[in-house]
């Protein structure tokens, strides 16, 4: 990791949650980012882990926006950057509920008109800041205070959805891979117009188990191929490292399920119905990958 | 320049004098020949401004507060359902303190679906922290919107203004109009708090009730003190461009013992009823709002007077009847009168003063 700076922008008082992958990953997010940056934040944890006023957390411009808004803020302020000639990195960090429900419109518009801004989801697969409901992008069987026997739904693909907006680039990552996730955010930066990343950010509270665990569960979904890493260039989809060879021989996924508390309620048929469309999604990105689409 | 012009036109013209570096915006009816025109000034380069046209309205004033935040003057444009959809962006402008400029073509609000002029959609952003000025003419729609790009970015403001005009009745008649050049007359934009990556803070972070409740006084300090720079700026504009505006425009009221309040286009019709009056010896007199908030200082003390509200607070009462009996202990005849784009003609006004009942409310039109 010796290529990743030592410049930290994310100071150690923030009002995370023990084991909080998603500030992990806004710490590297920023490092690659560098202090020519603008956050937009949305209303979600990150807009508590910053710190309450008159104090914050972050080292760079934090921009506080309503939940649905963070695209289409970002869309306005990265205009007018460009508008005075300043190539500020202008990064909307939200979460799956402000990317995948409520702020898809906005997120929508901003990539269909090319914003040169960088959109980061963290996918909790839960609502943090209101208390763990669900979301969009809970998965199927997952316990949350509103699916208090399990969630009936699969997870919302949200990366199809962003796909058919032909952003320049896009790209998954994992909070247990941080090298990764800060390669990305830099060939992102570098890159003109709409870039998206979708992180995976495990938590503990929300996900029930214990703190310690946090890299440890990360690294099981990648492994069983639960969550794939891949990043696509105009259009060229590439795995990433660690999901190449989780690819070639996916663990089950019953280890990542066993290790949280979330799914301790969900069926053996959902788990079943799990486990295959985890198999389709390795077996529709092996395909995008050969150019066989 | 002496042109005629639809009100919709005049705004784009004014925006295209101000120069704003985003324009971020969604069409609505009546609205929409405003963000066609100034589209229009962008592809042809008359106007100089990154135009962003967004896909909902919620998304247009996130935009503009996104570019007023990085330092830019921004202005949108929108009315009705449109303004309502915006309404949580609408509150967030205002708390953070950024003087946007909007201009509002008020209509009613669905269902029944009906386009035509209305206040209740602007009454409804009443408590969100905007200034507001009703205009009656296409030339009052233009001189109206420059002067609030320069109250709204006044140190002593900060806050944003929204320039409303009567669907319809003012956004599409045809007026003359006459252009000019603002010169100095608006200062360069400059945000004290604009974001800075060298001073890098958090704006609009979790805040505490004591620290919290003090931003909010700020607020209505700065609407306060928006009282002296709207009369400045109303002064400057007479003194430069010989066009003269206040809080109210005030028609025959000096020695008036009735007087009709209304706003918008309906105040330009009620100057006509005065005169239809004043021949029948009755001594009327006529009171066009302009300004919503700050709420103006009315000398109403000793005269009867009747309340046009082109609006309703339902279970309740007129908005402007209501805020008057407030603001001055007056009591009114208050008529409900010209929701959802209903005709009412200097006749109509002539009547109501004729068959004034002080204390009461009637609803023009409709039986019981
Ligand atoms: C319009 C609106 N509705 C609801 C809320 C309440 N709210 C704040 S954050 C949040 C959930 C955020 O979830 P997510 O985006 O997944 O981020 P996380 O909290 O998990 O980090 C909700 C429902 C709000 N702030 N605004
Ligand atoms: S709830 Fe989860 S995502 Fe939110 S701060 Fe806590 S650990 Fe992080």
């Amino acid at each position: 990791m010796s290529e990743i700076p030592k410049e930290e922008y994310l100071k150690p008082c923030t009002a995370a949650c023990a084991g909080c992958s998603s500030s992990l990953c806004l710490r590297y997010v920023l490092k690659a980012a560098g202090p020519d940056t603008v956050l937009v934040i949305p209303a979600c944890c990150t807009s508590v882990i910053q710190g309450m006023y008159p104090n914050t957390a972050f080292n760079v411009p934090v921009y506080n926006i309503a939940f649905a808004a963070a695209a289409a803020c970002a869309s306005g302020m990265s205009r007018a950057f460009r508008s005075q000639g300043k190539k500020t990195n202008v990064i909307a960090y939200a979460g799956d509920g402000g990317t995948i429900d409520i702020g898809i419109q906005a997120l929508s518009g901003a990539l269909e008109r090319g914003t040169d801004f960088l959109y980061i989801c963290y996918d909790n697969e839960a609502y943090g800041n209101t208390g763990m409901q669900r979301s969009g992008a809970t998965p199927l069987g997952a316990l949350t205070t509103t699916t208090p026997v399990g969630k009936t739904e699969f997870k919302k693909d949200i990366d199809a959805i962003v796909a058919a907006h032909n952003p320049p680039y896009m790209a998954t990552a994992s909070s247990a891979y941080p090298l990764d996730l800060y390669k990305k955010v830099k060939k992102a930066l570098s890159i003109p117009g709409p870039k998206f990343i979708h992180i995976l950010a495990p938590c503990p509270p929300g996900w029930r188990y214990d703190s310690d665990r946090t890299i440890e569960i990360g690294k099981l979904a990648v492994k069983t191929g639960m969550w794939v890493l891949w990043e696509r260039e105009y259009g060229k989809l590439t795995v990433s490292g660690p999901s190449k060879t989780a690819m070639k021989k996916p663990q089950p996924i019953d280890e990542y399920i066993r290790a949280q508390g979330r799914f301790k309620a969900a069926t053996p048929a959902q788990i079943a119905e799990l486990q295959q469309a985890v198999e389709k999604n390795i077996e529709r990105i092996r395909k995008e990958e050969e150019g066989i689409c | 320049m002496l042109t005629i012009a639809t009100g919709n036109k005049a705004v784009a013209a004014a925006v295209k004098e101000a120069k704003p570096a985003v324009v971020a915006a969604y069409p609505i009816t009546p609205q929409t020949e405003i963000i066609e025109q100034i589209a229009n000034y962008v592809a042809t380069k008359e106007l100089d401004t990154e135009y962003i046209p967004v896909e909902s309205e919620h998304s247009a004033m996130a935009a503009c507060i996104g570019a007023a935040a990085a330092g830019v003057r921004t202005f949108t444009a929108t009315s009705s359902h449109g303004l309502l959809y915006m309404h949580e962006m609408v509150h967030w402008a205002a708390g953070a303190r950024l003087p946007i400029v909007m201009a509002n073509v008020n209509r009613s609000l669905g269902p029944g679906w009906n386009i035509w002029a209305e206040h209740t959609d602007a009454f409804s952003q009443r408590d969100t922290g905007w200034l507001q000025v009703f205009v009656g003419t296409v030339q009052e729609a233009y001189d109206a919107t420059l002067m609030a790009f320069r109250i709204a970015e006044d140190e002593r403001v900060v806050l944003p203004v929204m320039v409303n005009l009567d669907g319809f009745s003012l956004s599409h008649i045809m007026q003359s109009l006459e252009t000019v050049e603002i010169g100095d007359f608006i200062p360069p934009h400059h945000l004290t708090h604009a974001l800075d990556v060298e001073n890098p803070m958090g704006y609009g972070p979790m805040t505490g009730p004591k620290d919290y409740f003090r931003f909010r006084w700020d607020i209505e300090r700065s609407m306060r003190d928006s009282r002296a720079v709207i009369e400045e700026t109303e002064a400057e504009f007479a003194a430069r461009f010989g066009r003269k505006y206040g809080p109210t425009e005030d028609y025959c009221c000096e020695d008036a013992e009735v007087v009709v309040v209304s706003m918008g286009t309906l105040g330009k019709e009620a100057e006509v009823a005065v005169d239809v009056l004043r021949k029948e010896g009755v001594k009327a007199g006529s009171m066009r709002l302009r300004w919503f908030r700050p709420f103006p200082d009315l000398d109403l003390k000793g005269r009867e007077v009747v309340v046009i509200d082109r609006d309703y607070s339902f279970g309740f009462g007129g908005v402007v009847a209501a805020s008057i009996r407030a603001k001055t202990g007056v009591e009114c005849y208050n008529v409900i009168a010209g929701l959802g784009g209903q005709e009412v003609t200097y006749d109509d006004i002539a009547e109501f003063v004729r068959t004034r009942r002080i204390g009461e409310e009637q609803w023009f039109g409709v039986s019981e």
